[in-house]
């Protein structure tokens, strides 16, 4: 195996990191079969669920056949609250954490000893990621409780043999002060929160060279690389970005390596499928779809292609940073956003980055969709601003018109632009509605 | 040149009205304005005695407005007298972009705004053609 510059900590664990694809097919496959085995006998809901389809562990006789087996909602889990679809009896969980319940009951999630140790697995990685070895000091300023954010990261600093500063969210004042007297040198909280510290630094007067900082590992809300760019620069750090979701473990499902082109999922824990939303076939390699998780070495609380409801795309190929380790993209929208328009996937963010790039900053936007006669039409309404106003209606028309053609070719259907006046698309909570739908179906 | 402020209009009903009761509000007169319209949207072009307090106060209401240096001139107000001026554009193959006149006139002269597409040529051959040429100061008194 070809391991380059050994001089700094380049990888946690290169064994699996920048395993080859045959040998990490073995492995997904061999834990693949002991976490199907290990679901089918000790959680009634996945049996039930298995013995519908027909299926029973045996059948899966290569990793291809992870596609038959059903699908995890996380209503399957709002269903059996609190520890109904849990693997592991209580004795031997020895954490619980919960996700905030907003749009629904919690959802509970247990961890084994092993899986805590799988966390901090997956978690130094992350770290590793961003520069961080032994000898960092790492403020970890995510929310410590039933979030996972803090306490996921700080596992995976001790793992590491950094030193953790604990110091949870919150508290910009201290959280400067400490920054400063104890020299931190990696960040991790979420990216809106780096900006606003970025913000109270200059505030406060404090110098870039009064601060240790070198990396900041952001994550639990989406962010663009405007935002990047930003906090980068502001803070003149590395950023990088992490994601992860409680159901499937945490923070450290997968996360940026330096390269900045996509975060390596952790595959020898975590299988990603992309499938369609709405056939839930598994679309092929490099589609955008929705993301789907299999855990293949949970104890507490396994799950079988669990639907994330995360849109992005999947890229094999090698990463130039040396790992072999599937890069997710960005997610750009959730599936309950998803509209299909004569057949065609549409996903409200991919308007939104189509807007970005004719500006600056991307304009309010909203999606009608009607049907005229027999034929879906959909129309972007996009707000004028400053940036695309002229005092000339040819000039405003080819506005339009672009827009209309690199919609086109981003979204394969044709749709009708509208320019429209500042502040007439309605707002809740400062939100846009994004989508109306007319149709009568 | 003058300065002439655009705002743009959706095609519906109460939006041209909303803008001049703005300006009215704020004690601002109109002394030009043109309307160019497509079925979805318009741009309202206006000649103000206080073009920036203008944008400020549009802007602040959330209009989208820009603000583009134009041309006013006078010609005699009889048949012919704005052929005069426009030939000598088309003489110099300087295009015209639009055109509209003003509200009101000064004795026997017409006055007309024009926005051509080489501004600055375009004034330069109308003066060289003694073609009267206003400035901010008398346009803003009209």
């Amino acid at each position: 195996m070809d391991i380059r510059g050994l001089d700094r900590m380049e990888y946690w664990n290169p064994a699996y990191e920048c395993m080859s694809r045959e040998e990490m097919r073995k492995v997904q496959f061999e834990r693949l079969v002991e976490t199907v085995k290990r679901v089918y006998h000790n959680v009634p809901h996945y049996r039930n669920k298995m013995q519908a389809k027909g299926i029973e562990p045996g059948d899966i006789k290569s990793l291809d056949d992870l596609k038959h087996l059903p699908f995890t909602y996380k209503q399957d889990l709002r269903d059996t609250y609190p520890y109904g679809m849990f693997a592991a009896p209580l004795s031997e969980i020895i954490r619980i954490h919960a996700s905030s319940g907003t749009t629904g009951k919690q959802t509970v999630v247990g961890y084994t000893r092993k899986d805590i140790e799988t966390w901090s697995e997956v978690t130094a990685r992350a770290l590793v990621c961003a520069g961080a070895d032994k000898s960092s000091v790492v403020q970890v300023a995510y929310g410590y409780g039933l979030f996972t954010g803090g306490l996921g990261l700080h596992y995976g600093t001790e793992k590491l043999g950094a030193a953790v500063i604990p110091i949870s969210g919150g508290n910009t004042k201290r959280q400067i002060q400490i920054m400063k007297d104890f020299g931190t040198t990696i960040l991790c909280c979420t990216p809106s929160y780096a900006l606003y510290i970025a913000e109270e630094l200059h505030e406060a007067g404090v110098k870039r060279e009064e601060l240790s900082l070198k990396a900041g590992i952001f994550g639990a809300e989406p962010w663009s690389d405007q935002m990047r760019e930003e906090i980068e620069n502001q803070l003149g750090i590395l950023a990088i970005d992490i994601y992860g979701l409680s159901e499937v473990i945490g923070p450290g499902v997968s996360c940026e390596c330096k390269c900045k082109c996509g975060m390596h999922i952790n595959e020898d824990h975590f299988i990603p499928e992309i499938i369609d939303p709405e056939t839930e076939e598994v679309l092929p390699e490099g589609s955008l779809g929705e993301l789907v998780f299999t855990t293949i070495s949970k104890e507490g609380l396994p799950l079988i292609r669990y639907r994330t409801r995360d849109i992005t795309s999947l890229n094999y190929e090698c990463c130039e940073c040396g790992r072999t380790l599937v890069r997710m993209n960005k997610v750009c929208g959730r599936t309950d956003d998803m509209i299909i328009i004569r057949g065609v996937n549409v996903f409200p963010s991919q308007i939104e980055s189509v807007l970005l790039e004719m500006g600056e900053t991307a304009p309010h936007y909203q999606l009608i969709v009607d049907r005229i006669g027999k034929l879906d039409m959909l129309e972007v309404r996009v707000e004028m601003t400053q940036h695309m106003f002229s005092d000339q209606v040819k000039n405003i028309e080819s506005v339009e018109k672009s827009i209309r053609s690199a919609l086109e070719s981003t979204l394969g259907i044709s749709t009708k632009v509208t320019l429209v006046e500042p502040k007439s698309i309605t707002r809740s909570e400062g939100k846009a509605k994004r989508v109306i739908d007319n149709r009568k179906i | 040149m003058v300065k002439q402020i655009s705002i743009f209009l959706e095609n519906k009903s109460g939006r041209l009205a909303n803008v001049t009761r703005i300006l009215g509000e704020n004690d601002i007169d109109i002394s030009a304005l043109s309307i160019a319209d497509t079925t979805d949207f318009g741009i309202l072009r206006l000649i103000v005695n206080n073009p920036e307090k203008a944008e400020e106060v549009l802007k602040r209401e959330g209009f989208t407005v820009a603000s583009t240096d134009v041309i006013a001139i006078a010609v005699e107000d009889r048949p012919g007298g704005l052929y005069k001026a426009l030939a000598i554009l088309e003489e110099k193959s300087i295009g015209i972009e639009y055109i509209y006149a003003f509200v009101g006139k000064r004795s026997n002269e017409a006055l007309v705004i024009l926005r051509p597409e080489k501004p600055f040529d375009a004034v330069k051959v109308l003066k060289e053609k003694n073609v009267k040429i206003l400035e901010q100061e008398d346009v803003y008194l009209l």
